[in-house]
């Protein structure tokens, strides 16, 4: 390690990165990590990839994928391969450079989006996950920036980009009609998902991925602790922002050709069919650390490396598990929606929902600070759920209202046009 | 320094870049892709300034919502065709724009070499006041003590925007047309439009099976689209 040290150095000193008090091993550590984080997320989602055929195979009664390799476990990368040695199409009436663009927006947020997710590291002995790797103490996740959960966000909708430019340059009709019904469901979407998050940053006070997670150590898990709704909001608005059934009118077969990207062919196809299922996986990930604890977990008294790199893992894949499990179910059992429905489920039920629960989980969050009596604080929170009640009931019966109006002024216009013709 | 110098060169020339396409680029798309680099390039050079709250939220808000809205549109109207630069839409659009951006220049100039070390009247920081809080922290607690006036003021004002927006785009005297999504199952929509094509063979067939007119009527009044004495041939 040292004759590596010493031979790299000079190097190293051209490097403007690498001056002050940035030194070798802490680079070094970075880049363990992002090899680790990144090599291991591609690895799941090959796997991943087999694992939806062959469940979804299962409960259709077919076979699935079984001839490359056993169990057909490379049929991905034969799939790979395959769309690696296609042609690679450009439609003619295609706006180049943001039609090869496109591909990447999708591809880049899916990646950088997992840099904030923390996968291992023991968050029971009271240490907040800090593993010591070459001598520098560190989280295990690629990076903890202080604004944390928004780089989630923001990553999100960049993501929204490599859709609508996909459809937008591919100079067809399909692919645009797909990314414009991409664009507004996305948007639509992404307020329900953040209000959800609002709540889980209520409760863990700190946007930082790392202290959302030590915050739920101890089976203090973000999902009671919001009281279910913000889950229940973030997982429907979360696989409507994957475009996965049955929120997949992006690419409704039936519909639009393929969707956003009919056009694409070989390995820019290969792109957005990867994105897709890395932001599946990411978004469990995503789910579980929000939600239900992250890596954390009971260790059974042990202590050492196991208890730091390995059991915290087990923990953290087994819960992504659960959801990549989910996410297929939805997609073999769900009919997808029809846009209106998809638009009012996320207008009309969601965001207000989503909101008045926030706004109940602030008036108990300001009851507890003033110290009250436990019973008083439950009171409060009752009360607060009663008046979300009749705000919501108002809110209904408003819509009814004015569905209604506009159904009569439309016998109306209907009824005059009628008298008119005779 | 080096770093920061490094940064800021890269990132500067990626804003300076992204600017000039948005002001020279032909297509509405491209423009709209150059300011989305501007959007970021700033982002980065928040973050070189260690505000990494108004970094992210430049992120969300600008590239992510509102640039999103301009494509949005741009694919809408589908003007997504190069435009002629002879035609001025607005009359002494032209000559305005240059008085204006000559203005703006000139300000910023004054401001820039008039006071060397104070142009926003604050002095400049180049770290965080506590590296302890959180900027949304401090941020937070800022907005909500402070300058709370400003903060709701702000608040009722988008309220009123949204308000607007809403009365702008719904025109007296068109109603929505409900009848795009019909209520009840495909079948139901099908036997409605076949009934609708050919209405004498089911007043016909209602006619000779004798049945009573006042069912027919009640029936009616549940379809929204029902003319009042079409009502056999309207189900």
């Amino acid at each position: 390690m040292s004759a590596l040290l010493s031979a790299v150095t000079p190097l190293l000193a051209l490097d403007p990165m690498l001056e002050g008090d940035i030194g070798f091993t802490q680079v070094l550590v970075v880049l363990l990590k992002v090899l680790v984080a990144f090599g291991g997320l591609l690895v799941t989602v090959i796997i991943f990839i087999w694992f939806e055929r062959k469940v979804i195979a299962d409960m259709q009664n077919r076979l699935g994928p079984n001839r490359a390799g056993p169990f057909g476990l490379l049929q991905t990368v034969a799939d790979g391969l395959k769309l690696i040695l296609k042609e690679d199409l450009l439609p003619e009436r295609a706006d180049k450079p943001v039609f090869k663009l496109a591909p990447f927006l999708m591809l880049i947020p899916a990646f950088l989006t997992f840099a904030i997710v923390p996968i291992a590291g023991n968050f029971n002995d009271g240490n907040d996950g800090v593993v010591t790797i070459l001598g520098q103490e560190t989280f295990m996740q690629v990076a903890d920036p202080q604004i944390g959960i928004l780089l989630f966000l923001a990553m999100s909708s960049v993501a929204i980009y490599g859709v609508v430019l996909a459809g937008w340059s591919s100079g067809s009709k399909y692919p645009l009609l797909g990314s414009v019904r991409a664009s507004s469901q996305m948007i639509s979407y992404e307020a329900a998902l953040g209000l959800s998050i609002g709540s889980v940053l209520l409760i863990a006070g700190s946007l930082s991925t790392n202290a959302i997670v030590a915050g739920q150590a101890g089976w203090q898990w973000n999902l009671w602790m919001t009281g279910l709704v913000p889950f229940v909001i973030f997982l429907i608005a979360g696989t409507a922002e994957l475009n996965r059934p049955p929120f997949d009118l992006v690419e409704a077969e039936q519909e639009l050709v393929g969707g956003f990207h009919t056009e694409y062919s070989a390995f820019r196809f290969a792109m957005f069919f990867i994105a897709e299922f890395l932001n599946t996986v990411t978004m469990s990930a995503i789910i579980v650390t929000l939600f239900f604890g992250g890596p954390s977990g009971p260790d059974f008294g042990i202590t050492g490396w196991v208890s730091d790199y390995v059991l915290p893992f087990v923990w953290f894949f087994l819960k992504v598990l659960v959801f990549l499990f989910m996410f297929v179910a939805f997609r073999a059992t769900l009919p997808r929606l029809r846009y209106d429905q998809l638009m009012d489920l996320g207008w009309k039920l969601l965001i207000p929902l989503a909101l008045g629960w926030f706004l109940v989980l602030t008036v108990v969050r300001v009851a507890a600070d003033e110290e009250l009596a436990a019973v008083e604080v439950l009171g409060v929170g009752v009360l607060a759920f009663l008046g979300l009640l009749v705000g919501g009931g108002l809110l209904l019966l408003s819509i009814r209202a004015s569905a209604a109006k506009r159904a009569a002024a439309a016998a109306e216009d209907a009824a005059d046009e009628s008298e008119g013709v005779r | 320094m080096r770093v920061e110098m490094f940064t800021f060169l890269v990132t500067a020339t990626i804003v300076l870049a992204g600017s000039l396409g948005v002001v020279l680029l032909r297509n509405p798309v491209h423009n709209a892709l150059s300011l989305i680099g501007t959007l970021f390039g700033v982002a980065v050079l928040f973050i070189a300034q260690e505000a990494y709250f108004l970094a992210a939220i430049q992120v969300i808000v600008y590239a992510g919502a509102i640039v999103v809205l301009f494509l949005f549109v741009i694919m809408l109207l589908g003007v997504d065709k190069s435009e002629s630069l002879r035609r001025e839409p607005i009359l002494g659009q032209r000559p305005a724009a240059i008085v204006a951006g000559v203005a703006i220049l000139g300000l910023t100039l004054t401001a820039l070499l008039s006071s060397a070390a104070r142009v926003t009247g604050e002095q400049s920081v180049l770290a965080p006041l506590d590296p302890a809080v959180p900027d949304i922290n401090r941020l937070g607690r800022v907005l909500f003590t402070e300058y709370i006036f400003a903060f709701e003021v702000t608040a009722v004002l988008l309220t009123i925007a949204v308000v607007g927006a809403v009365v702008l785009i719904r025109r007296a005297g068109d109603p929505i047309d409900l009848g795009e999504f019909p209520d009840g199952t495909m079948g139901d929509v099908l036997a409605a439009r076949a009934a609708e094509r050919n209405p004498t063979i089911d007043d016909a067939a209602d006619e000779e099976a004798g049945l009573d007119e006042t069912a027919d009527d009640a029936a009616a009044t549940d379809d929204a689209a029902a003319t009042d004495d079409a009502a056999g041939g309207e189900r």
